[in-house]
Parts: structure tokens; C-alpha cells; sequence
């Protein structure tokens, strides 16, 4: 006991059990952003239900002054505001911990548990003395959770206060009476309970060039900054933030001053079909245009992008993926629509992915994906998912260089298409064995016959094998040089590692601290995060490297592990799964109890090689 | 158009448009349909329009999705894009051509089974979002290029070629369009030049999504006794409910206004539509009216043809979102990025 009760400085992890609908995302998101201000390395994970009002929602911060901040599976604190889940709860907080819970009624005497200390707090009873209107004390309950956790924790109150100031600056009652709420709390703390408890925070400067973002708006932001005009979207969770951010950003920044016309056009599709339908017959005409959608939407998306892909098309996929199949857990997280968008539609097809494993990748593969679609003339992915995508995250600061001009790819202009005397389709392909392509409206010389038809080289409809294959084998040369254009893995390289890491996308802060906690069970791993398809050499190379590789990723079919097998020359035996795909957000721990899973492999002596 | 290849050579006396260009000039390649099909001679009709349009070949999108209809946009205008796309997926892709071009015309060529089944649920949003194009149906009530299937417009009680009859309703995609707030629609047949070549030209002129279906018999799969899309029984069952004129801008229209039982509606680009011969309980601007009509008509086993419905009043997809009048697609990039500085001025928000 006594080491569990070593005081810890920015070392903590914070659980908060809610109801959905009650308000709680606000306290939450306050307690988060005020902790990011006191420049303290956090973490903050949205659990939330695919429901408007009633089921339970949790939301953990985890702050680590080391940066770690991927999911904790243990809590130090546990605030029990769901009598519905109080029970399970009760049992995630770590041996010595503690619990917050509203005294306004009895503990379940069965459910005390002697190694955990309970701090009772009458919240709603608090709350229904100082508040009237009963919606306002629901919601100010919460508010006042807070003010006891800030004092529990030494939340730096000044922030607090400055950040409602900020929140309400146009609605002063509001203020006040979230700032009596929070007082109500917080006096009580510091008059009830030995404050701050053992573990709590200090100012540290870590986040004065940071910033503090989904992923989502993210993506919208490098959307708006890429040039595209149109997009076309379906509502889909937990993509629609995309949209939604997206046409906020256009609000402001997309509205001509001279004649207050919107540069941009969004449109609502009837399903996604229709709006990849939409992203490919703007692209077809020269404008830069996506959609934003997740796994059930590219399931829908199929066919189309099958047509994109032959008759060369660009399109910009945005897949914030969610937990499938079928309709799955729409608000859980998972990385399960890898192969799907890897070989999208039927017939012979792949396809360009890029991997972004937070908010400011997100930002960069966003306007790299218009980049590469255009050049490539093709549809490209960003596979984000909803952890990435909803969630707030510590990033750097987003820069741009003005100097970023799109890559709009081979497209003739005028003057080069009055110099042909023909103009054919798929011939006259460049070094990536791209093709010029022509727009609509600018010439007749220019004009050809698109098609998902079979088509020669020419551009005109055939059904004969070899000017089919022609073309076909050429999209695979076309393919496979564009992997030197996809974003290069990380790589981070321990002298002597046989053993390889190696993950993608939102996994990496776990995989990142499981490599830093593995050499305490004696083993060095290097590290790779794969964040493009197709794979370069430097992919192959890597894994070729290393005894072992172990492939984190969070879906149950090792998808990643198995583009891998199929898309390179790498022997299977020397790739091994960790799979993690229940929907919640990695940890650090579910990656080595992972690699240890792994009997037959003896890394003891892999150990011993390092150490000899 | 023709089936069998034709030198290119131009007779002095052939007639040339305000742009220099003769009707030849807006043909396509060589079609590959079987001789005698209705299709063939709607591609005539829109060459036609086209030409007295003067449309600049190359201002023009071709769109279709998959059948034999959809094969037709190569059979003309060979110096405009053409989109042969996929299966009843024309309208969204289309809805994103023309959002990112508004200054092109687009055709979009379809079929009764590309329009009413695969694509049914697109074609109802392209009307809803009164996206600017002429949407052209050749309806024959069958699949040809699968050999002869029903489709959903087939008539109850029409035979196929095995004789067996259909029994579910069709879907008609006139009623449709009135029933989901369509801004033009008209019905001709085939064989029908006369009254479809004007029908097109106005359906090129309208601000918005204009749907014009025509009974385009199919030769190989539908032209026998018992079908109700045969030559046969359409030329029987026609009846021309209006009759109407297209005046282009620039044309002296005076002299027809004020003519008896004449209609005229002004097109969103100025030029005129006018109707002549119109029913005295028929007005084509009045929906209900149109509804009730149709559907008496109908019920007796006629096809009402003409340019049923039209309403200009009706903004288009680019006027409701609020678009430039220009192409989206040709903004200068400098107009679109916010730059490094605004980026780092608006990361404050996520401090």
C-alpha cells in the first residue's frame, strides 16, 4: 500500500462515469482543456453510446508529464455519476485509488470495496438547493463534479475561471451560475476531503506550442486548405464532424467579399453511392472534391470507385472508421476498413491509403490525399478512425507554407491540346506511367469518351484480351510508383533490436509507450508506423530486418498484417498479430500483454541475443 | 445517326449555325444498336437541337449510366466529354460535374431500367436538387442488353416476347417528376421528331432539372403483339396533349403572344416556350391541373405526350447553395487557401 500511495506529480489517470444527455460532455471537456493550459502532457477519450439521451458514457483523461498519454486501462480516480454502471465502475479503479460519487443518497453497502477511498460529495442535493429550473440542476451537477475534482486534484482554478469567461463571454448569467456550481463543489472538496489528494497536478510547459483538436475539424481544415469546393457527404457517424466542420470553416473563409457568393459547394447525398457518385463527376471536371463517410458508406461505395479507379478518376475518401461489420458499434473506434479500402470494388483494383495517427497528420494527409489523386488520377483514402476523428487531441501547431501550390496532376490545358492533332485517352504515360487526361470545356480537340467499359489505350471501348490487359497492367505499374509518393513510415531503430513493432494510425502513442516499457521485461523493440499504401521498400526492409515483427492494429482479421503478407515479400513467420479491436482506444498494455501472448515465440532468447 | 460509317464530307449547301457549324458537325461515332431502334432516332433529335442551339460542342457534357441508352452519348457530338459511368449512377455523378461546372450544358442520356430501378432514388434527389440538365429517358419498357427482361415501366397486362404478361404497376416517371416537385416535364416518342427536337431545345434552355421521357420502342425485344411500347401501339395510343415552340433569346417573339389558346412561358436565359393546341381544361403550368389530367388520360390507355409541365420559377442547385456564376473548378486556388497566417489565427480557438 505504501507505494501505491506515493505521491504522484502529473502521473494520474481520471475516469468519469455519466449518463448520456445530461450534460457531462461539457464539465469533461472543461476539466480536459484547463489541464492542456497548465501545459501538462493529456489526454482526453470520449466512450460514448450510439444514443441521444439515457446510456452510459465515460470519459477518461490520462495525464503523464512523459507525454504518454494512450489509454489507461486503471483509474486513480473513478467519479461514479451512473448509478447504472456503478457497479462494473467501482471495480476499474487501481488498488488504493479513489471514488467520487453524489452522497445525495446511500452507497450500495455491497459494492464498497476496502482498498478504495470514497469521497462523497452531495451534489444533487447541493445543486437543488442553490438552482431552480430542474434541467439547470441536472446540468449544473456536473459543474459542480468538476469544482470537487479541481480541488482534488489542483486543477489551476484561475484557468478554470478564464476558460468560462471565454465560454460565456456573451451570456453572463450562464457564467455565474456555472461559477456557483463549480464553488459548491470545490468548497466542499477542500472542506470535506484532504485536498489535493496524492496524486495531482503542476503547471509544467509542455503545450505552449501546442493545440487542442479532433481530428476531424482537422481534416475539414486541410480539406479547406487543399482547395476543395465540392464535397459530398451522407451523415454517417463518426464522420459527420468532417462535414459539419468543413461547412463552418467555408462559412468563414469561403464567402466572397465582392459579391458574398460561397466559393464551395456541399451537398447532401441520398446515400453514399451517390456521394462518391458526386465526388467523382466534380473531379472528372476539374475540381478538387471528397466525401467524408465511414466503413458502411464504403461498403455502399464499391462500385463506383471501381470506376474511378479503371477510368482514372480522381476522388478524395475521408473513412473515419468505426467498429463493423454490418451496422457494429457506431461510436466505437477500430481499424477495420483496411483491406476493404486496400482492394475497394470488384474486378482487379487498388488503391492509394494513407494512414494519419493523429489531428496534425490528419491536417498534412488531407491535403496530400488531393495531392496524390490528382497526380495519380485515382481515388486515394484517409483512414482515419474515431478516435482519432472525435476526440480532442494534443498536437503540435498546424503550419502551412504559403508557398503550397495543388499538384492538379497531367491535365493539358488549351494551348497544349490545340498542339495535338489527337488526343487519346491512356496514352503517353510519364515516369509513374500516368496519362495526360483533358477537362470539359475546354476544347473539342480534348474531348473523349470516359468509360467503366472496357477500353484500350486509346480510350475507346474494347473487348479484346490484350489491349484490356494493356491498360490494366498499366494501373498496376501506375500503383505500385506511387508508393514512393505516400507518406514514409516512422521508423525508430534500438541498437541491437531484433524485434519489430510495428503499427499504423492511432495506435501509436500505446505502441510508443509499450516500447519504452518493454526493456523493463528485457525486451528492445524497434519501431515502425506504416502511414501509406502502397508499401515502399523501406516497409519491406524493415520488417526483413527484424527476427520478429509484431503487427498492432485494432481489428480482428490482422488486416494489416495480411496487406503485408500479400504485398510484400516478407516470409509470414516472421509477422505476428497483436489485435486489439473491441472498440475502445488502445493502451500501452494491451500491446505487451499482446506480444506476450505469443508463447511459442522465445523472447527470452531473443533477449539473451541482445545481451550476449 | 447513322448505323453504317459515313464519309466525312460536308455538301456545300449544307445549312451552318450561328457558329459556323453544320449538323454534321454535331454527330457522333458509328451506332452500335440494332437497326430500327428508337434510340438511334433520339440521338438524331438531339443532334438536331443541339445544332439549331449552336451549343459549342465542346460546352457540352454527355452523361449516361449503363444500357443501351446509355451507349448513345458516342453516337453524338464527338467534340464534347462524354461519361459513360455506371449503372443508374448518371444523376450523382452529373449533380457533381455540373457543381463543379455550372457554365457547360450536360445531357444526361438514361433508360427506363437505369432510371426508374438501379437509379430510381438518384433520379428523385437530381430532381429534388433541380440540378441544371436536360435528363433524357428512352423508354422502352425492357432490358435490352440483357435480353429482354421487364422493366419497371412496363404497362400492367403488356406481354413480353414469350408472351407472358406483367402484372405490377410501372413506375412513371412523368408522374413521378409531378409528385416530387420536378420544374419540366415532357413525354414524346421516337418517332416523333417533330415534337421532340423542340421539346429538347427548351429542355436545354430550362433553369433547372428537365426530365423528358421518350417511348423509344425496342426493335429486338419489345415491338411485338401484346407489348404497350411498340411502334405499333404507341403511334396508336399517342396523343399529342400539347404542342410546343421553342423561341431562342434572340428571336422576335411579339407575333405569337396573345394568339388563341397560345401559352408562352419565358425561360430563365430569356428565350420563349410556346404552346399551342393546348386543351381548354389543360394549363402546363399548373401542376394540379397537369396531375388530374395526365391521370384521367392515362387511365384510359394513352400516352399523353408533349411538354407537359413547366415552372421557371424554380431555382437550380447552384442558385439555392449560393454558387458564383462561374465554375468552382476554375477559382483560382489563391481565392480558396486562407494561408499560413489566418491558420495560425484561428488555432487560438483550439488553445
Amino acid at each position: 500500500m505504501h507505494q501505491l500511495l506515493r505521491t504522484r506529480v502529473n502521473d494520474f489517470a481520471v475516469k468519469l462515469a455519466n449518463v448520456n444527455g445530461t450534460g457531462s460532455a461539457s464539465a469533461n471537456g472543461l476539466l480536459m482543456q484547463a489541464i492542456f493550459r497548465m501545459g501538462i502532457p493529456v489526454s482526453g477519450k470520449n466512450l460514448f453510446p450510439s444514443n441521444i439521451q439515457g446510456l452510459p458514457t465515460w470519459y477518461e483523461i490520462r495525464v503523464n508529464k512523459d507525454g504518454h498519454t494512450a489509454r489507461a486501462l486503471d483509474y486513480d480516480l473513478m467519479v461514479a455519476m451512473n448509478s447504472q454502471t456503478y457497479a462494473r465502475d467501482v471495480c476499474e479503479v487501481r488498488e488504493g485509488g479513489y471514488l467520487l460519487y453524489d452522497s445525495s443518497w446511500p452507497l450500495d453497502r455491497s459494492l464498497i470495496r476496502d482498498d478504495v477511498t470514497y469521497l462523497g460529495v452531495p451534489l444533487a442535493q447541493m445543486c437543488n438547493d442553490h438552482f431552480k429550473d430542474p434541467r439547470e440542476r441536472i446540468l449544473l451537477k456536473n459543474i459542480a463534479y468538476a469544482g470537487a475534482m479541481i480541488a482534488a486534484i489542483d486543477v489551476d482554478m484561475e484557468i478554470v475561471t478564464q476558460l468560462l469567461d471565454e465560454k460565456f463571454s456573451k451570456k453572463k448569467a450562464l457564467r455565474e451560475s456555472n461559477l456557483t456550481a463549480l464553488k459548491l463543489g470545490y468548497d466542499y472538496a477542500k472542506n470535506n476531503f484532504r485536498c489535493p489528494l496524492p496524486f495531482y497536478l503542476e503547471k509544467m510547459d509542455t503545450a505552449s506550442d501546442k493545440i487542442l483538436i479532433d481530428g476531424n475539424t482537422a481534416t475539414a481544415l486541410g480539406c479547406l486548405y487543399a482547395g476543395a469546393t465540392v464535397a459530398a457527404w451522407y451523415p454517417i457517424t463518426p464522420s459527420t464532424s468532417v462535414m459539419d466542420a468543413f461547412r463552418g470553416f467555408c462559412d468563414q473563409y469561403r464567402r466572397d467579399p465582392e459579391t458574398g457568393k460561397n466559393n464551395c459547394l456541399i451537398i447532401q447525398a441520398e446515400d453514399e453511392l451517390s456521394a462518391i457518385g458526386m465526388v467523382i463527376g466534380a473531379s472528372w471536371n476539374g475540381a478538387r472534391s471528397f466525401t467524408s463517410t465511414s466503413g458502411p458508406g464504403i461498403s455502399l461505395m464499391g462500385e463506383l470507385l471501381g470506376l474511378a479507379y479503371y477510368a482514372e478518376i480522381p476522388a478524395v475518401i475521408m473513412d473515419i472508421q468505426r467498429v463493423g461489420p454490418s451496422t457494429g458499434m457506431p461510436t466505437r473506434t477500430q481499424q477495420g476498413d483496411i483491406m476493404a479500402c486496400a482492394y475497394a470494388s470488384h474486378g482487379d483494383t487498388k488503391h492509394i491509403l494513407l494512414f494519419p495517427s493523429n489531428p496534425a497528420e490528419c491536417f498534412e494527409f488531407a491535403v496530400k490525399s488531393f495531392d496524390l489523386a490528382e497526380r495519380f488520377q485515382t481515388p486515394v483514402f484517409m483512414l482515419s478512425d474515431l478516435d482519432i476523428g472525435m476526440n480532442d487531441w494534443v498536437v503540435p501547431r498546424l503550419t502551412w507554407d504559403d508557398a503550397y501550390r495543388p499538384d492538379r496532376g497531367r491535365v493539358l490545358d488549351l494551348a497544349e491540346i490545340e498542339q495535338l492533332s489527337k488526343f487519346l485517352r491512356y496514352t503517353n504515360e510519364d515516369e509513374n506511367h500516368i496519362a495526360c487526361r483533358t477537362l470539359p470545356g475546354v476544347h473539342s480537340k480534348g474531348a473523349f469518351f470516359t468509360r467503366g467499359s472496357g477500353h484500350n489505350k486509346l480510350g475507346a471501348y474494347t473487348e479484346m484480351p490484350d489491349e484490356y490487359q494493356d491498360v490494366v497492367e498499366r494501373l498496376l505499374r501506375k500503383h505500385k510508383a506511387s508508393a514512393k509518393f505516400v507518406p514514409a513510415p516512422v521508423i525508430q531503430k534500438h541498437k541491437g533490436a531484433r524485434v519489430g513493432i510495428v503499427t499504423l494510425g492511432g495506435c501509436d502513442p500505446a505502441v510508443r509507450e509499450a516500447i519504452e516499457l518493454l526493456p523493463q521485461k528485457g525486451i528492445e523493440a524497434d519501431f515502425m508506423r506504416i502511414r501509406g499504401f502502397p508499401f515502399d521498400v523501406d516497409v519491406e526492409e524493415f520488417l526483413n530486418a527484424h527476427d520478429v515483427n509484431f503487427i498492432v492494429e485494432q481489428n480482428r482479421d490482422a488486416q494489416l498484417c495480411s496487406l503485408l503478407t500479400l504485398e510484400t515479400g516478407v516470409a509470414k513467420s516472421k509477422l505476428r498479430s497483436v489485435l486489439a479491436f473491441g472498440g475502445f482506444p488502445l493502451s500501452a498494455k494491451n500491446v505487451i500483454d499482446g506480444i506476450f501472448e505469443h508463447e511459442d515465440i522465445n523472447l527470452g532468447e531473443l533477449r539473451d541475443a541482445i545481451h550476449r | 445517326m447513322p448505323s453504317i460509317a459515313k464519309p466525312i464530307a460536308v455538301h456545300p449547301s449544307l445549312h451552318k449555325n450561328a457558329l459556323g457549324l453544320t449538323v454534321r458537325d454535331y454527330e457522333g461515332a458509328m451506332s452500335t444498336l440494332c437497326a430500327g431502334c428508337g434510340h438511334d432516332s433520339v440521338t438524331a433529335a438531339i443532334i438536331r437541337a443541339l445544332w439549331e442551339l449552336s451549343t459549342p460542342p465542346h460546352m457540352l457534357a454527355k452523361m449516361s449510366g449503363i444500357g443501351c441508352s446509355s451507349k448513345t452519348p458516342t453516337y453524338f457530338v464527338s467534340g464534347a466529354h462524354g461519361f459513360n459511368s455506371a449503372h443508374g449512377r448518371m444523376a450523382p455523378i452529373a449533380t457533381g460535374a455540373n457543381a463543379a461546372n455550372r457554365e457547360l450544358t450536360y445531357i444526361g442520356i438514361s433508360g427506363d431500367g437505369d432510371s426508374l430501378s438501379i437509379g430510381l432514388g438518384h433520379m428523385c434527389h437530381a430532381i429534388r436538387r433541380n440540378v441544371k440538365m436536360l435528363y433524357i429517358i428512352e423508354n422502352n419498357g425492357v432490358y435490352g442488353l440483357t435480353k429482354g427482361q421487364f422493366s419497371a415501366s412496363a404497362d400492367v397486362g403488356s406481354k413480353s416476347k414469350r408472351g407472358e404478361p406483367n402484372r405490377m404497376a410501372p413506375i412513371d416517371s412523368v408522374s413521378l417528376g409531378l409528385s416530387l416537385g420536378a420544374t419540366f416535364i415532357a413525354r414524346s416518342f421516337s418517332g416523333d421528331k417533330e415534337q421532340l427536337v423542340p421539346i429538347l431545345k427548351a429542355g436545354l434552355a430550362h433553369r433547372g432539372f428537365a426530365i423528358v421521357d421518350v417511348i423509344s420502342p425496342c426493335v429486338t425485344f419489345n415491338d411485338h403483339v401484346g407489348s404497350t411500347k411498340s411502334y405499333l401501339h404507341t403511334r396508336k395510343h399517342t396523343r399529342r396533349v400539347t404542342e410546343s415552340d421553342f423561341v431562342p433569346p434572340a428571336t422576335e417573339i411579339l407575333a405569337t403572344i396573345g394568339q388563341t389558346g397560345t401559352t408562352t412561358v419565358t425561360m430563365h436565359d430569356g428565350s420563349v416556350v410556346r404552346f399551342t393546341g393546348v386543351p381548354k381544361d389543360y394549363d402546363p403550368t399548373n401542376r394540379q391541373r397537369v396531375t388530374s389530367y395526365l391521370q384521367e388520360h392515362q387511365g384510359q390507355g394513352e400516352v399523353v405526350t408533349g411538354l407537359l409541365y413547366l415552372d421557371e420559377s424554380v431555382p437550380d442547385l447552384h442558385e439555392l447553395s449560393n454558387s458564383p456564376d462561374g465554375a468552382l473548378s476554375k477559382i483560382p486556388y489563391e481565392k480558396l487557401c486562407p494561408g499560413a497566417a489566418e491558420l495560425a489565427k484561428l488555432q487560438e480557438e483550439y488553445r
